[in-house]
């Protein structure tokens, strides 16, 4: 062995459980560096808030909000946030891989490097592109549809700091503990109790329970909001394509994740309370654990996808200054993946040994999903075709996408044979293709909504030239990282390898690596295209509708106030904000009381007492587990008792807000 | 504010709807433990097996139990249409009591079962029994501690419309638990004895 | 706030009347199973299974149509088309989960003679 790692022994006191000093990891010069890192750039942050008292407004403007919008905001700052964790466990992967060929080892030992790419995985899913698809939903499809508010603000607010608490839950298991060391998916007996002791494996079910809680909540609240709080006049056919690409991802979420839900608790109680779900002995079945988590895994990948769908189509329409080509196909292209996604998920294990008939069905129908996609691949490029393209960011991430998506969807495709799926199951090819779709996808999706939207919500336009260099970092980087992995996954290169012989293999590692450094060159970009644009505000300042676009979230100002609009409008086709500037529309100054939520603590709040809950289960400090759940549900009980929820927006105080107009 | 009502009254409240698909959802965590017991549910590890364990008697009374406290809830909710705030708690309490009655038993069943050394670590066939019915159970211990909850609000602040709605809401959880119910004595309990 | 108290008055939660057909039909759909089975009537085994299973089913739709109004008319018809799909999905994941499983195990049984093989191999091992 490379290591003499030694887990710490079990031991169990009644106060902290089976925490002890042993499970901090002092002894790893990496982590320490880690933690002296993010531990002096915390103390800084914490420093200059105190320094120009932003505590309050932090608290009373952001923390305690109902706002939609700024819940969007907040979930985008956390995605970002993640994922510049979740890239760094991906630089740390490929720097070890392209160190450890014939006979070295690189210098991750392998119970590092484990949980390493099980954590990579974990947050790049749940809680990187998850909280950017639910930001970008939660700030643009009410004011897409002419709401004030999503249906359930209060909940709103909740959902979105349970995600936060499952996140920090992750984050915490890097300086107490470790994380799992089992793959992405955790599949037992691997993470039963018998071969996953310590808390890492424990680590993990807490944090996605609890972010699923926020997710699967979330998820209903915006399926009320579409259904229940469209503009008068707003029949569903007129919805903006983002609208219904958000309504059938929430409705995969709400009937996804409950399985999710189920199959982590199972795991969960054979974990603590020697159920046998899925053990090797005692009847136990480890494959229905496979089965039931891709039941949720494959809807899980369309409800990343889908929204990024509706992002695209908006952006094409409005930079082509055409309507969308094939609205109705685009609804219903997406209504069949929504169906079919359903049944396709034993393609994630074709090699189980369900034999040649059940092999052939999921097969075909892999392969039937992928015609609603072409479907849209062809929508999006008959709307540019002969339309007056204007080549802005968002449009460079859309050809990108374009380009690097059907590639992506493509491999997929051949995947979905079962025959060719044997050879390259669990290799670097099969990774190559998620990253594919998932980068030239969700990520450059997430790239185009925020260089789109960012205007709306903060009433300046991003800095092109920094766009375009992130752009052109993560477009270049994405195939010098992967296309390596595509090369090495048909010479039969397995997934998740610490160290391996074949030196012949070491130049695709490091091609790919430095492909690695060309994203970061991209990350980099972004966030110094971010501080540049906020620098330059005045320079890129921009009115309500900078982009001459179609919806109806350009409608009102640059940031929105917060009732989003002075008055109610009376919806009357698609494209309607397009029919409104077509007919001249100007806001009335007749003002009428705008009906408003209340913001709240309870949801912070009881996410907090969720996050004692998580971190006490982990560690088997039993007192602070029944003392926490007990105070959530008492908070959540007191929350019901006010009755004094809501309150009116007078019309002179509307008159005035509009008056004043956009403080950007 | 009749400003204000104009506005309100193009949104009715999206409360009943969102409720329903929180249901669903619900609905789809019960079939995924039904599926494993429908998987697992023959895998007895040498341990017993339904013959063995599920008593048909004892089953019925907790079924009865379940359909007429759905019954004297759905008194409740047509006292609450006709704004008897008496009458509506009244029954609200027997369908607490009944549904108490309920817990009691799967409480005392579970204790037996355990006792008798058929607990959930005896085999998957007992783990995927012990999950499902207890996650049935843990929702209606949730639902009477809502209930609890709900008759001292009515109490407080009468029938207005609020609560209204959240009567409504725990009316459909109440039945809803009922219909999942009708899942588990056919499934779980009553085709494994035949 | 503005008081609903009276826009709930009127059939939003049935009739009496509605409550007791539904109470009715449901008994008779308890009744009847737990008679079979502690009756011990002598029914084919397959049957048996059907009828017990069919009457679940009937019940469940008639506590959705007596006791949750599930219906066209409550919320414009999203009530329905929300319970439709998710029994879909009850479907795909029930018949799925059962169907991927059972070949799985058929397939990946060790057989007989294999076992006679393995014997044999660790007997010359």
């Amino acid at each position: 062995m490379a290591t003499g790692h030694v887990q710490p022994q079990e031991t169990w006191s009644p106060i902290f459980g089976r925490l002890t000093l042993d499970w901090i990891p002092y002894h790893e010069p990496i982590l320490i560096g880690t933690f002296l890192g993010v531990g002096l750039a915390g103390l800084i942050v914490l420093a200059l808030m105190t320094r120009f008292r932003l505590w309050l407004p932090l608290w009373r403007d952001w923390v305690i909000s109902v706002d939609h919008k700024k819940i969007g905001i907040m979930y985008m700052v956390l995605g970002f946030v993640m994922m510049v964790r979740g890239f760094a466990d991906a630089l740390m992967m490929r720097l070890q891989q392209a160190l450890a060929a014939g006979g070295a080892e690189g210098y991750l030992p392998p119970h590092h490097y484990d949980q390493v790419f099980t954590a990579h995985g974990v947050i790049m899913i749940f809680f990187v592109a998850m909280p950017f698809v639910t930001g970008i939903m939660n700030y643009v499809m009410p004011t897409q549809i002419g709401a004030r508010d999503v249906a359930f603000p209060f909940l709103n607010n909740f959902s979105f700091w349970m995600t936060v608490a499952g996140a920090l839950l992750v984050n915490i298991s890097l300086f107490v503990g470790e994380f799992a060391r089992v793959g992405w998916l955790a599949f037992p007996p691997l993470s039963g109790a018998s071969y996953s002791t310590g808390p890492g494996m424990d680590y993990y079910l807490w944090a996605l329970q609890i972010a699923g809680v926020g997710t699967t909540l979330s998820g209903i609240n915006l399926i009320a909001t579409i259904l229940k709080m469209r503009a008068p006049g707003m029949k569903m056919m007129m919805m903006p394509v983002f609208t219904w690409t958000a309504l059938i991802t929430n409705v995969l979420i709400v009937a996804a994740f409950p399985v999710l839900t189920a199959t982590l608790g199972m795991l969960t109680l054979d974990r603590y309370l020697d159920f046998r779900f899925f053990t090797n002995d005692f009847g136990g079945n480890a494959m229905m654990y496979i089965n039931l988590i891709w039941i949720w895994g494959h809807p899980e990948v369309y409800i990343l996808i889908i929204p990024i769908f509706g992002v695209f189509s908006e952006i094409v329409a409005t930079f082509s200054r055409k309507p969308l080509f094939g609205y109705t196909t685009m609804v219903w292209a997406t209504a069949c993946i929504m169906v079919l996604s359903f049944v396709v998920w034993l393609h994630h294990f074709f090699t189980m040994g369900s034999g040649a008939n059940v092999n052939t069905f999921f097969g075909i129908t892999t392969m039937i999903i992928a015609v609603p996609t072409g479907v849209k691949i062809f929508n999006w490029l008959f709307t540019m075709y002969r339309g007056s393209v204007r080549l802005e960011v968002p449009m460079y991430w859309t050809i990108g996408f374009l380009v690097t998506f059907t590639i992506g969807g493509m491999t997929g495709v051949l995947l979905a044979v079962p025959p060719v799926d044997f050879q390259l199951h669990n290799t670097l090819f099969l990774i190559a293709h998620f990253h594919n779709v998932i980068i030239g996808g969700v990520v450059f999706g997430v790239y185009a909504a925020v260089t789109y939207w960012w205007p709306k919500a903060f009433g300046f336009k991003l800095d092109d030239r920094w766009g375009k260099r992130a752009f052109w970092g993560w477009f270049v980087g994405f195939y010098l990282a992967f296309m390596p992995l595509y090369a090495l996954g048909l010479m039969g290169v397995t997934r998740r390898m610490n160290s391996y012989e074949d030196m012949g293999w070491q130049p695709y590692f490091i091609i790919a690596a430095v492909g690695a450094v060309v994203i970061l060159f991209g990350i980099l970009s972004t966030f110094m295209c971010f501080y540049v644009s906020i620098r330059d505000r005045k320079r890129l300042a921009c009115g309500g509708d900078p982009w001459d676009a179609r919806t109806l979230e350009w409608a009102n100002q640059s940031p929105p106030q917060k009732y989003n609009f002075p008055q109610d409008i009376v919806v009357t086709g698609r494209d309607m904000f397009w029919k409104m500037k077509e007919e001249g529309f100007k806001w009335s100054t007749d003002y009428q009381a705008i009906h408003m939520p209340k913001d709240t603590a309870t949801g912070v709040l009881i996410s907090a007492f969720a996050l004692a809950f998580g971190f006490a289960m982990v560690w088997y400090i039993w007192w602070l587990a029944i003392l926490s759940f007990v105070a959530m549900l008492a908070i959540g009980i007191a929350h019901t008792f006010n009755y004094n929820r809501d309150y009116y927006i007078q019309p002179d105080e509307v008159a005035a807000t509009e008056a004043k107009g956009a403080s950007a | 504010m009749s400003a204000a009502d104009a506005h309100h009254a193009h949104h009715e409240s999206p409360t009943n709807i969102g409720f329903w698909i929180y249901l669903m959802s619900d609905c789809i965590i019960f079939g995924a433990l039904f599926a494993t017991y429908a998987v697992l549910g023959g895998s007895f590890a040498g341990g017993p097996g339904p013959k063995d364990l599920f008593e048909p008697g004892f089953i019925a009374v907790e079924t009865a139990l379940l359909l007429f406290s759905s019954i004297t809830f759905g008194m409740a909710m047509l006292a609450a249409d006709k704004q008897k705030l008496d009458a509506t708690t009244g029954w609200l309490i027997v369908s607490g009591l009944l549904g108490a009655g309920f817990i009691g038993m799967e409480v005392y069943e579970f204790a037996h079962l355990i006792h008798i050394g058929a607990g959930p670590d005896r085999s998957a066939f007992l783990s995927a029994f012990f999950a499902l019915v207890g996650t049935h159970g843990l929702h209606v211990t949730g639902g009477l501690i809502w209930l609890v909850t709900l008759i001292l609000q009515l109490r407080l602040h009468g029938l207005n419309g609020a609560n209204m709605r959240r009567l409504g809401t725990l009316s459909m959880f109440w039945h809803f638990l009922d219909l999942i119910w009708i899942g588990v004595f056919s499934f779980v309990y009553l085709v494994r004895l035949i | 706030m503005s008081d609903h108290s009276h826009a709930h008055s009127g059939g939003s939660h049935g009739t009496l009347g509605s409550l007791m057909i539904g109470f009715a039909m449901a008994a008779i759909l308890t009744i009847l199973p737990f008679g079979l089975v502690m009756g011990e009537v002598d029914l084919p085994r397959n049957l048996a299974i059907g009828l017990i299973m069919g009457m679940g089913a009937v019940q469940i739709i008639v506590h959705l149509v007596y006791f949750l109004h599930v219906g066209k008319s409550s919320e414009q018809g999203w009530t329905l088309v929300a319970t439709i799909f998710s029994v879909i999905i009850l479907v795909i994941v029930l018949a799925g989960s059962l169907w991927v499983m059972h070949n799985m195990n058929e397939n990946m049984m060790p057989m007989p003679d294999m076992e006679q093989m393995m014997n044999l191999q660790s007997q010359q091992g």
